[in-house]
């Protein structure tokens, strides 16, 4: 009970901590706990306002936490022990960093008096975590512990959000102080700037105004921004009549159905979106960071265009690519005035843009995500259109892990919210997957909530599974299971002369028995005419699913953009003969990843 | 123009850098609280970017600011970079360039000073010698005895390079330096 905002009242810091989140507006916590951070659970366990989800490794509270994150909207929490409860937090930490994930993670400490003493289940978390957080702290004194925890949650949720680590000790949260409630005063040295500077808009609305091949190309910074901003960018497309591709993050932003919807774009995307970012004249990069999996070469990267990119991080302007207009502000804001400004100023010519949309018919038409369909075997992507076709008039949310299924869900599973689609896009964490569909479910408990997975990703976090059946989240694992780590074999097949090292797993478990081990349900799928019923069969059931969807051992995810080639020399399905393959990156790219 | 590129067959494409480098004096005000300098240095080594001198202290004592002072050494994207993610980090109120604010105010260069400590022992002609020098440098003797001086010397850093350069065959035992500090010329603060 939060009475008396203003009044100072005398807590112990384990008290505080959980006082910290009750006010902070936290519902779930993702953890596991241990030594350093038993004062904290023993004041979890005398009250029920915050939940507390016990995972199976601390890896998978952080993953939990981002796909709660991911699909709410608020930040994930996580609440982990010293030692090896923090190092293990680390990949998730680094994967909220790369994808700018509102993470919250607690940590415990050894007591302050034993820190620097190599103590057991002792390590410098902040060191550890500094590079791969948006700010760390180590709270020494009692009575900093609850500012500290509400300055944590104003870093991770506010300017590009982030993960941030409070590392607590032991005897810091024995100790007594005073708490104090969240008050809206950050510090002078952090002020992200959301406003986007006026003239800059109204630059970009006359370029854009002037532009006969015009692109936008949105990122994850539109879906961090808020539902209002995926909003503000379906208006902005239908105002101007642009075409828009996405990135892996941005998916959903733009619905999958719109008219003026391209497919994703990147090494594989769809050849028109990647087409038509390299020939366009004017891009407007919305919320997206240039990654080396979007642009390509670089050197060829959209060679005639002009660039206009909105972003709230100043350091992602100009960091890969040069912008002649760039803007710095939140996605929301700034399409807020550009929607705005172009209502004002611009007439929309649509017509000026017929041949350029002409033109974009003309890629569509190579169909680039075509694939082969074969009557004895589940080819994968049949396997996600399926998919997609029985769940999408549902509430679903669809999880991944990384690789082949990954870039085939992108493909092919099609997005018309934001907020419905969790996938480690910057750092590719093999899996993600099956423990961000655990920290969704818990947020939306009533949603069909599916990971997309492979089967080589997702033993990297199987026993998340005893995690959703104890806390009965009835996540659904669809394992496309081709035997292998399908992306490193297409690597191995185009990089090393089809040399498969130790990308097959010999001794693959029965995916059906682990689930009933765990307490879950078995299926497996072999026959594409069993899919559609045998999908039917894990929606309808209560529980987590593990769906083993034996796929076509060797097929390769095409469209690509082969590595170091531009967007206009992508490798698409129907020319990906085995002698195109082979020759599709030369000798001194091997050197390199 | 493509066709003149080499594709190195990789995602991760590196591009041959065509800008020269250049070196440049960045001050960075920040909250002065524990591990801030570890944040500032590991940004440096995280990401690749050279450190040729770095100077910090407390400035301002009542509002627990510190002001660090980073030689730095890269092409003008690269600089771009450096001040922006230096910018992202939370304790950080400040980053000034201060060799693009000289430019800026038509200077060459911002006024940059660094202090060294020489230790010289010797006897003889070489001590007279280095004492000769010492003074010609306006270097100051804070130390001494029969065998050797400690000087103090203040002034750019070529200088002191010089006077070091000067004293290696006088005798020179061991040396240590402060680092640029520096300020931009004019009334104004950074």
């Amino acid at each position: 009970m939060s009475n008396g905002q203003n009044e100072r009242r005398e807590m112990t810091g384990a008290e505080m901590v959980v006082q910290a989140l009750k006010d902070n507006g936290v519902k779930h916590v993702f953890g596991y706990p241990g030594g350093a951070v038993l004062p904290i659970y023993d004041e979890i366990f005398q009250q029920d306002e915050v939940e507390h989800i016990l995972v199976r490794h601390e890896q998978g509270a952080g993953h939990a936490a981002e796909g709660y994150a991911r699909s709410t909207g608020k930040a994930g929490v996580m609440l982990v022990t010293s030692g090896p409860g923090a190092t293990n937090a680390v990949t998730p930490l680094q994967d909220a960093l790369m994808d700018s994930i509102p993470l919250v993670c607690l940590t415990g400490q050894v007591p302050t008096s034993l820190i620097g003493s190599d103590a057991f289940q002792e390590c410098d978390t902040v060191g550890i975590t500094r590079p791969c957080t948006k700010h760390n702290w180590l709270v020494k004194d009692v009575n900093e512990l609850a500012a500290t925890i509400h300055e944590a949650f104003h870093v991770a949720t506010t300017g590009r959000p982030g993960p941030v680590v409070v590392d607590i000790p032991k005897d810091v949260q024995f100790a007594k102080g005073f708490y104090v409630p969240p008050q809206i005063a950050p510090r002078t040295s952090y002020q992200p700037k959301v406003q986007g500077d006026l003239d800059k808009i109204k630059a970009a609305v006359e370029l854009m105004a002037g532009a006969r091949k015009p692109i936008i190309y949105s990122g994850g910074g539109v879906i961090n921004s808020g539902p209002e901003a995926s909003h503000l960018l379906r208006e902005l497309v239908d105002l101007t009549g642009f075409p828009i591709t996405s990135t892996l993050m941005g998916l959903g932003a733009y619905p999958a159905s719109g008219k003026n919807w391209m497919g994703m774009l990147g090494m594989h995307g769809t050849y028109e979106a990647n087409m038509a970012m390299h020939d366009c004249d004017v891009m407007i990069c919305i919320g997206a960071r240039f990654d080396d999996r979007i642009t390509g070469r670089l050197t060829a990267f959209s060679p005639n265009s002009k660039k206009i990119h909105i972003d709230i991080d100043p350091s992602s302007i100009n960091k890969n690519v040069h912008t002649e207009v760039p803007i710095i502000g939140d996605v929301g804001r700034v399409l807020e005035d550009m929607v705005r400004l172009w209502r004002a100023s611009a007439k929309a010519d649509k017509k000026a843009l017929y041949p350029w949309w002409e033109q974009i018919a003309k890629w569509r038409a190579r169909d680039s995500l075509a694939y082969k369909m074969n009557n004895d075997v589940i080819m994968p992507q049949y396997a996600i259109e399926r998919l997609y076709a029985l769940t999408k008039d549902m509430d679903t949310y669809i999880t991944t892990e990384v690789g082949q299924h990954q870039m085939w869900a992108a493909q092919h599973y099609h997005f018309e919210k934001p907020n419905r689609w969790m996938t480690s896009g910057g750092l590719g964490t093999m899996g993600y997957g099956l423990p961000a569909a655990l920290g969704v479910q818990i947020a939306h408990p009533d949603a069909l909530v599916i990971d997309i997975a492979g089967d080589a990703s997702v033993q990297m976090t199987m026993q998340e599974m005893s995690a959703a059946v104890q806390h009965n989240a009835p996540i659904k694992i669809f394992i496309l299971n081709n035997q292998y780590m399908g992306m490193v074999r297409q690597w191995q097949q185009l990089l090393h002369g089809n040399r498969l090292s130790h990308s097959y797993t010999e001794a693959m478990p029965d995916f059906v028995k682990l689930a009933e081990a765990y307490g879950g349900h078995g299926i497996r799928c072999e026959k594409p005419d069993e899919l559609d019923d045998a999908i039917k069969e894990m929606i309808s059931v209560k529980k987590p699913v593990l769906f083993d969807c034996r796929v076509a051992t060797l097929a390769n995810c095409f469209p690509m953009i082969p590595s170091g080639k531009a967007h206009n020399e992508m490798l698409l399905p129907d020319e990906a003969t085995d002698e195109a393959v082979a020759n599709a990156i030369d000798a001194k790219g091997r050197e390199l990843v | 123009m493509n066709a003149q590129l080499q594709p190195t067959g990789s995602a991760y494409f590196i591009a041959k850098e065509t800008e020269k480098p250049e070196n440049h004096t960045l001050s960075v005000l920040v909250d002065n609280e524990p591990g801030v300098l570890a944040r500032v240095i590991g940004l440096f080594s995280g990401r690749g970017y050279n450190i040729e001198s770095l100077t910090v202290s407390e400035t301002e004592h009542e509002k627990h600011l510190s002001r660090i002072t980073i030689v730095t050494r890269g092409t003008p994207h690269v600089l771009e970079q450096i001040k922006h993610q230096l910018e992202r980090i939370v304790p950080v109120h400040r980053v000034v360039d201060l060799t693009v604010r000289s430019h800026e105010s038509g200077q060459e260069r911002p006024l940059e000073r660094e202090l060294a400590l020489v230790k010289v022992a010797g006897t003889g002609e070489a001590r007279v010698e280095a004492l000769r020098l010492a003074d010609a440098f306006r270097a100051s003797v804070i130390d001494a005895n029969t065998e050797h001086f400690i000087f103090e010397i203040t002034g750019k850093g070529s200088k002191i390079d010089q006077f070091i350069a000067i004293m290696k065959p006088l005798g020179l035992v061991e040396i240590c330096r402060t680092g640029v500090a520096a300020l931009n010329r004019g009334p104004q603060a950074m």
